[in-house]
């Protein structure tokens, strides 16, 4: 099995988010940067289990600067056998897939995962975008899977539930939590992914459709009110006007 | 918050929200392997010591399980040639390893360093080639553990003095005598142990558990580095094979080379510590409010606050130095005495004032600024204690000798 990881980089999830710029864009002064925990955790360890299974090779796929290449480096030492980095600024998610898919078309992939998002931007778009500028089917939010041959029997995610597909190879997947468990590259690994290659690309055109404008972030907690066990009318009416969840 | 799972640890319900701090972005003078080592091992101590280290320090028990573990993400040695069951990476990477584990623990920290430092390290050069093929792999997977045995019960700085000796008896030595203060003893495997011979010269060998007449009972009642395991070595005419004992070396140099190798890493480790504490104090002093607005903004915290990254600072620094000195085969023992002194002694500072800034929260196990505060106490002690490196670098600096 021949399989392409789509690998991102996130802000640490205790980084102190600020904007820049007219709030039009994320300042990254001072932001430790992570894989994406989707990525890192889900997508690439199930298909590092499916290569062990079945022999093959697993590349990872990043779209970015020179300053992604020891996010990359990591997956490498998790276990993936070679990476490549689209030498571009990843803009909207639309332009990623396009380089992505650019990449991807000749090389005969028999499956390509993604996380189900990234833990910045919650695009959740890069899979279906993918399946679709490829013309291949699409599984998002997978939490189980099982292979057969070129068959694989995948659960997905749905509101309150798990739904059961199946599906052939060539696909694309979204990874969510349970897929696979979190692997801590060890020292040997991080030696051995020195001397992997790490394939720098140019990029193709690609136009974005939708260009982010403005952030802004959630308004402050405000303070906690507490009411009194006995007075279940003020919580219930607190409940339904303030919090507006009843 | 702590709940009991079956196997009767109970694990710690708090998140560990440590996050690494690096005032004068001296990451960007770390390579990539540097950086990915760091990471691994720190999300290693997030999930595997995190979690249970409260407890196992509670009950004043080690987490043997950790010993596999420490193996599998190549903790113990990770200088030393992968051929010889180590890391192959530079010294950098081992002292970023070191950091992060006593960020987690410095009894932890003290596992691996005795494993690789004080164990592989000595196997690896002062063996024999059978020695070495023998026992590094082994210790390199973590299926051997071993322990260093220098100190004894009359002889801690003054290891010189040390009574324990062999005495040729055709093709093996008869070891008598005691060591003390030995970490890991009571698992332990094999043990490097020191010992005089007929001329008086030091000479080292290792000595395996099932030998007859050695024994290692458990030292109890330590308030320091409570979740790592320390005792004796007793050697009651042990017969040790020749070929156990390391062919060429002599003298003090053999051991006080080891030390210098664990006290680099130490130097390191200390940081870590010293970060866990800044790092509790500083989210602590935002979270926590007095007098309607949050301890941290009253100056006499930012006063702490401030010193203590200041500190912090200076230490990555001089290690991130020492470290490229060791890299070039250039660290002398006299500058990494002087980084393990002046790096411990900075952590023991830092617990005690992040400890105050906790107020009566930092006496707990819910902050893990306590615990660290007593294990540097030993950290402070063990491998040349602060006043002995005192007069390392006042030997070195005025070429005269306190110690005659
Ligand atoms: C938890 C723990 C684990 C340890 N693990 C190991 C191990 O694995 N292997 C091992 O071999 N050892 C180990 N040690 C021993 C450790 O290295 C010794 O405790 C240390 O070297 C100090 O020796 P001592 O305790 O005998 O103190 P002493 O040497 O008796 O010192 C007592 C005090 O006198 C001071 N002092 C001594 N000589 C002088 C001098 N000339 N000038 C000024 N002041 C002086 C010291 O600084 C100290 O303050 C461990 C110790 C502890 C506590």
């Amino acid at each position: 099995m021949k399989i392409l990881v789509c690998v991102t980089k996130t802000p640490e999830t205790t980084a102190r988010i600020a904007f820049k710029d007219n709030n039009s864009s994320f300042d990254t002064d001072g932001v430790q940067f992570i894989m994406n925990p989707y990525d890192e955790w889900y997508a690439l360890v199930r298909a590092l289990e499916w290569k062990e299974a079945d022999g093959g090779s697993v590349a990872v796929v990043n779209v970015g600067p020179p300053a992604n290449d020891t996010v990359i480096r990591k997956a490498l030492a998790i276990g993936a056998d070679e990476a490549y980095r689209i030498n571009a600024e990843p803009q909207s998610s639309l332009a990623v897939a396009k380089q992505i898919a650019a990449f991807a078309k000749d090389k005969g992939f028999d499956a390509i995962f993604t996380g189900k998002e990234s833990i910045d931007y919650n695009g959740s778009e890069m899979g279906a975008m993918l399946a679709e500028l490829l013309d291949l089917p699409y599984v998002s939010f997978a939490n189980y899977m099982d292979v057969s041959g070129n068959s694989a029997t995948i659960s997905r995610d749905i509101e309150g539930g798990s739904e059961v597909v199946e599906v052939e190879t060539p696909f694309v997947l979204s990874a969510s939590k349970g897929l696979a468990e979190q692997r801590i590259p060890n020292m040997r690994g991080i030696m051995m992914a020195k001397r992997k290659p790490l394939n720098v690309v140019e990029p193709v055109e690609a136009n974005d459709l939708a260009v982010a404008v403005a952030y802004e972030l959630p308004p402050a907690k405000t303070a906690v009110k507490l009411v009194d066990p006995d007075n279940m009318e003020e919580l219930v009416r607190l409940l339904h006007e303030e919090a507006k969840v009843i | 918050m702590m709940k009991e799972n079956g196997t009767g640890t109970v694990r710690s319900a708090k998140e560990d929200r440590y996050q690494h701090h690096d005032y004068y972005q001296l990451d960007e003078l770390l390579s990539e392997d540097h950086l990915l080592a760091r990471e691994a091992v720190r999300d290693w101590v997030k999930k595997e010591v995190s979690p249970i280290i409260e407890d196992y320090a509670n009950r004043a028990e080690c987490p043997h399980h950790l010993f596999k573990g420490l193996a599998e993400i190549g903790a113990f040695g990770p200088s030393l040639p992968a051929e010889y069951g180590g890391g192959g990476m530079d010294e950098i990477a081992y002292g970023v390893i070191m950091q992060e584990l006593e960020r987690g623990d410095s009894g932890i920290r003290s596992m691996a360093s005795v494993q690789g430092s004080l164990v592989m390290y000595p196997i690896y050069k002062f063996g024999s080639e059978a020695q070495k093929q023998k026992y590094l792999p082994k210790l390199g997977s973590g299926e051997y553990i071993g322990c260093f045995g220098l100190t004894e019960p009359d002889h801690g700085s003054n290891p010189g003095g040390m009574v324990t000796n062999i005495k040729d008896d055709g093709d093996a030595y008869i070891l008598n005598g005691a060591k003390m203060w030995i970490t890991n003893s009571p698992v332990a495997d094999i043990a490097v142990v020191w010992a005089k011979d007929e001329e008086g010269k030091i000479r080292g060998m290792v000595v395996e558990k099932d030998m007859k007449g050695f024994s290692a009972p458990e030292i109890h009642g330590k308030w320091s580095l409570r979740a790592s395991i320390t005792g004796e070595l007793v050697f009651e005419d042990v017969r040790v094979p020749k070929e156990n004992v390391f062919p060429e070396i002599r003298g003090l140099k053999g051991p006080l080379s080891c030390l210098s190798k664990a006290r680099y890493g130490i130097a390191w480790g200390a940081i870590g510590a010293a970060l866990d504490c800044y790092d509790s104090a500083l989210r602590y002093s935002k979270e926590r409010e007095q007098f309607g607005k949050p301890i941290g903004q009253f100056q006499l915290t930012q006063k702490k606050l401030a010193e203590m990254i200041t500190e912090i600072t200076k230490a990555q620094l001089l290690t991130w130095r020492l470290g490229t000195l060791a890299n070039e085969g250039r660290a002398t023992p006299a500058q990494i005495s002087m980084a393990k002194r002046n790096n411990v002694n900075m952590a023991l500072e830092i617990a005690r004032e992040a400890r105050q800034i906790h107020g009566g929260m930092g006496i707990t196990n819910e902050y893990p600024i306590m615990r660290h505060m007593m294990n540097l106490e030993t950290v402070l002690t063990y491998e040349g204690t602060h006043d002995i490196h005192l007069l390392i670098t006042g030997m070195d600096v005025t070429g005269l000798n306190a110690f005659k």
